[in-house]
């Protein structure tokens, strides 16, 4: 009976102790299902999220960039299939055996292989490795051919930049190629859209239109496992080409120049005086921007560094030389608005002057005798101008050259290389050279050598503002797509009727037509400096003034000695200048022609002004043509 | 008295059948099935090895549950210190002989399939401690003697486990103990002098952990401190639940299971490939289906007249419970990781084992509960 009791008590205490437990039960469970609902309800879309970041990877592609065309179109940088050969690392069974089946198909170089080690252990396993950016259609046949033995390696056809007119727009457009770790950092929009192979631009318009040209990523996306390997692709993003730039260049006008100055250094810039657009900007010698995009080799490299004739430097924009006497146009406007001179002021002009003991000479030793504003720019007389601007002062001359753009940056927003230039006054002197202005100093300023430096564009802006009749006009080298804006397009209007004035940069137009005038005499007059080269179709005629820019100072010895210019080593030979524009009854281009150590202006750089202003003309109505599309589909 | 006795000891096979409790047999079976489906799924929506053994090991254990249901509870009585001593032996047999893997020593090859002794010692220490306390007099219960013979039985398998080394289900067995000692009356005081002294001891407890069980804790305290490390596994586990939303990704559809983000999907996190395809409602569905298990077996532990039964099934039932609270709570990220499996759902034959020898017997006291045991 007792162990009965005893066991109805055990009983008891058995089934109380449960209840406790039981209700402990109920407790967690319901603490277990509010975890559960904390988790799959309330941070459903957290989680949702890691999930879909665990299983999908997205592969960037390399953005396509936006095509440049010339003012009719034609297609400037554009966009090549290339065929290249990328490892993916993680999907690489025997890595080395890889690279040894490579090297042997492909004729891969040592340093080539090192790299590729290099590249796979900074990468990330999953980032493709570009082992060749750009193979021949047969390298890319072999390796398809080859394939089965080569786990890990994906024949990828691409694009690439491509510039079908060569080394005709490097100066110009630039080039691009891969960027280092700076320029990554440096721009926010590179830095987001890179990806191992894109090019970016490093020169020229490339660079500095670099945002608009980028383009967006394709973004293909892939599910992919735990270990990274790809299991299904996703959707597929598309991008975005970069915008199409067009610009105001005309190709055939570029040809024509780069001909011209075939196997000389120097320049040659168009432009519009109307409306600034630049038609022609070439820098000669120029060089291949396609060798730049797939890594130029080492001799290609060495050949452009050591060429003499220095094709890296864009001589149009950053090219610096003494005016010479292209200056004079300004020396007389200056005299003129300042009423130093009038049309009818003469100087005797005996072959050199002196000042304070120092002779001056005058390119003609014999000298021109009397001679008015209108025969001393004909024949560009030195004593002249000696005379002038010692009248004026060089104070006075900076401020109409700088008025006419000279000693500033023509295109400074667009071309990082470009150069301002320098024109010298009293305070510039004294600020830089510490030293007190002479006398002597103006003269040989009133001639454009001396402390002057002009970059060939400042020189051609320079010519196309006394062109258009003295107005302030803002050179550009890209169309704008959007409309210019009203008062632009305004402004452009009232320069070609000149009803009422722009920016005016004289005091009295008729100064400005004196210029022109003497311009006229110089190049379509008798005993004018270029008068050999001139054209009397009045269609093309033209008016201009030659410079002839010295390069070291001649001394009394080679004066009397009166080299030719073969005589002389190359690079002591004068610079040749000419500046120029036409049709001269209704004007409508200028240019600036350059030709370094080509001797005399009238020689070396005239003569090519007659070439380029017969084609600018005979293109004019097709240009004009172009100027109200709006779309050119390329 | 004696001649109901009788009667109850001599029921015919038909009347065995009568009296199964059929609601937890359907608990049980809807439990195999939702295993097996998602077994189907770890394999990739084929019938792999994983379905193909599992469904095997059900098609093997189940019988044999209800082969343990039709004894008489008298004979589990009987046969309870045997079955505890033969897991002991077991135990110190795989501490020589035992198959090594992953660093530890805890299996037997019993050449059809691979035995865990520790998962069948989670039983037969509640078979053995029930029959202590059936048979021990209340007023012993807290006796020096006593408490020294049953702290002697929890903790020797313990220590063989742990020496294994084997943390989680050392733990799981000693909480499967220390329940038939609460409910079989020790004092509640000596409870919380154990559990004073067990945080006091604590730290060095820890002290005497393996850097790899140290770890575990680390991350469990702050699983974003290694990522891609040791915290891997509970990350991956909470992104593919919270993943799974109100009503689940769908069948086969779990990216987190079939891209291999999951860690151990079969075994220990069975229920977060469960929880990411099937979400919140299929999985407080499973949670429902246990506890109605838990409830029916906790039934069956107050319908028994003898208290070994009674002990049985409570312990067991707690076992259960025990059970899925560590394994949910691992990979809902409330607990260190500790391998756990989760009963009947988990794949692994040991565990498997173990519980269907629990449900049999729990069925057997059903059948018996009018039985008194001497």
């Amino acid at each position: 009976m007792i162990k009965e009791n005893s066991g109805i008590r055990k009983s008891d205490v058995i089934n109380r102790r449960m209840f406790i437990i039981g209700a402990a039960k109920i407790v967690i469970f319901v603490g277990i299902v509010a975890r559960l609902f904390s988790l799959q309800i309330n941070e459903n879309k957290k989680y949702l999220t890691l999930s879909d970041k665990n299983r999908i990877r997205e592969w960037k592609l390399p953005p396509t960039r936006g095509n440049i065309v010339d003012y009719f179109g034609n297609l400037i940088a554009g966009n090549l299939k290339v065929y290249q050969l990328h490892i993916i690392p993680e999907q690489v069974e025997n890595f080395n055996y890889l690279l040894l089946r490579l090297k042997t198909l492909l004729n891969l170089s040592d340093k080539k292989i090192q790299k590729i080690v290099k590249l796979k252990n900074k990468l990330k396993p999953w980032d493709s490795i570009i082992v060749s950016e750009n193979l021949s259609w047969s390298q890319f046949l072999k390796v398809n051919n080859y394939l089965y033995d080569l786990v890990g390696v994906k024949p990828v056809m691409t694009i690439s930049r491509n510039y079908p007119f060569n080394e005709m727009y490097t100066h110009v457009l630039g080039y691009v190629s891969e960027p280092n770790e700076e320029e990554i950092l440096e721009n926010e929009i590179v830095k987001e859209r890179f990806v191992p192979g894109m090019k970016i631009g490093k020169l020229g318009l490339e660079k500095t239109l670099e945002n608009q040209l980028i383009g967006i990523n394709a973004i293909q996306r892939y599910e992919v496992n735990a270990y990274g390997k790809r299991i299904n692709q996703l959707e597929h993003q598309k991008g975005l080409q970069g915008n199409k730039i067009r610009l105001t260049v005309d190709t055939e006008v570029q040809k024509l120049s780069a001909q011209l100055l075939l196997d000389k250094a120097g320049s040659i810039s168009v432009m519009d005086i109307f409306t600034g657009d630049i038609i022609a900007m070439y820098s000669s010698p120029s060089y291949d921007p396609n060798l730049f995009l797939f890594g130029i080799s080492h001799d290609e490299w060495q050949l452009i560094r050591n060429n003499p004739l220095k094709p890296l430097i864009n001589k149009t924009l950053s090219g610096l030389y003494s005016p010479g006497s292209t200056i004079k146009p300004i020396v007389a406007l200056s005299a003129l608005e300042n009423n130093i001179i009038n049309s009818t002021f003469k100087v005797k002009c005996t072959g050199k002057t002196e000042l304070y003991g120092q002779t001056f000479h005058c390119w003609k030793e014999k000298g021109h005798g009397y001679v008015s504003l209108k025969n001393a720019m004909k024949q560009s007389c030195d004593t002249y101008f000696y005379e002038v601007a010692r009248l004026l002062g060089v104070d006075r001359l900076k401020t109409t050259a700088k008025k006419f753009g000279l000693g500033e940056k023509v295109l400074g927003q667009y071309f990082d290389n470009e150069k301002k230039g320098l024109f010298p006054n009293t305070d510039w002197k004294k600020n830089n050279l510490g030293k007190g202005w002479v006398l002597g100093e103006t003269l040989i300023t009133g001639i454009g050598q001396g402390y002057t430096q002009t970059t060939p564009l400042q020189l051609c802006l320079m010519t196309a503002q006394i062109a258009n009749g003295g107005y302030k006009i803002k050179p550009k080298i890209i169309v704008n797509n959007n409309p210019l804006s009203l008062e632009d397009a305004k402004t452009s209007m009232e320069l070609q009727s000149l009803q009422t004035p722009h920016t005016k940069l004289f005091n009295d137009q008729k100064n400005i037509k004196i210029v022109q005038e003497a311009m006229f005499s110089s190049t379509n007059e008798q005993y004018g400096t270029s008068y050999k080269s001139r054209i009397d179709d009045p269609k093309y005629q033209f008016a201009g003034k030659t410079g002839t820019a010295q390069v070291k100072r001649i001394s009394m010895r080679e004066r009397e000695l009166d080299l030719k210019l073969e005589q002389i080593p190359y690079k002591d030979r004068d610079h040749a200048l000419y500046v120029a524009y036409g049709p001269y009854k209704n004007p409508r281009y200028a240019l600036s022609i350059i030709v370094e150590h080509g001797g005399s202006g009238s020689k070396a750089a005239a003569p090519m002004a007659k070439e380029l202003f017969k084609l600018i003309i005979d293109r004019h109505d097709l240009r004009d043509k172009q100027t109200n599309f709006e779309n050119i589909n390329i | 008295m004696f001649q109901r006795d009788r009667l109850n000891s001599e029921l015919s096979f038909f009347q065995k059948i009568q009296e199964l409790d059929y609601t937890l047999l359907i608990c049980i079976i809807l439990l195999s099935i939702a295993s097996l489906i998602v077994m189907y799924s770890t394999d990739g929506g084929e019938i792999l090895y994983h379905t193909k053994s599992h469904f095997s090991k059900l098609v093997v254990f189940f019988p044999l549950m209800i082969l343990i249901a039709f004894f008489n509870i008298r004979f589990w009585h009987t046969f309870a210190y045997i079955f505890y001593s033969l897991i002991i032996f077991l135990l110190i047999y795989v501490s020589f002989f035992g198959l090594k893997a992953s660093g530890s020593q805890r299996w037997m090859d019993l050449y059809l399939f691979v035995l865990q002794p520790s998962e069948l010692m989670k039983i037969a220490i509640i078979l053995c401690l029930a029959k202590y306390y059936h048979r021990i007099k209340i007023e012993n219960v807290n006796t020096l003697t006593s408490i020294m013979i049953v702290l002697t039985i929890i903790l020797l398998p313990i220590i063989l486990v742990i020496s294994q080394p084997d943390l989680g289900t050392s733990v799981l067995i000693a909480l499967s103990g220390l329940i038939i000692l609460w409910l079989g009356g020790v004092k509640v005081k000596y409870f919380i002098y154990s559990l004073i002294t067990f945080l006091i001891s604590l730290p060095f407890i820890i002290s005497f952990l393996k850097p790899y069980q140290k770890l575990r804790i680390l991350t469990f305290l702050d699983p974003d401190r290694d990522p891609l490390g040791a915290g891997y596994q509970i990350i991956q586990s909470k992104i593919a639940i919270g993943s799974g939303g109100l009503d689940g990704k769908g069948f086969l559809k779990g990216t987190q299971s079939y891209l291999d983000f999951l860690p151990e999907k079969h075994t220990d996190f069975i229920f977060t490939l469960f929880s990411e395809e099937f979400g919140f409602i299929g999985s407080v569905g499973l949670l429902i289906l246990y506890t109605i298990i838990i409830f029916r077996i906790i039934r069956i532990g107050a319908l028994s007249r003898s208290n070994f039964s009674k002990l049985f099934c409570f312990g067991f039932a707690f076992s259960i419970f025990i059970y899925i609270v560590v394994n949910l709570s691992m990979v809902l990220g409330l607990l260190p990781i500790v391998g756990s499996p989760l009963p009947i759902m988990s794949y692994g034959g040991s565990s498997m084992l173990a519980t269907m020898i629990g449900f049999g017997i729990v069925l057997c006291a059903k059948i018996n509960h009018k039985q008194t045991i001497a």
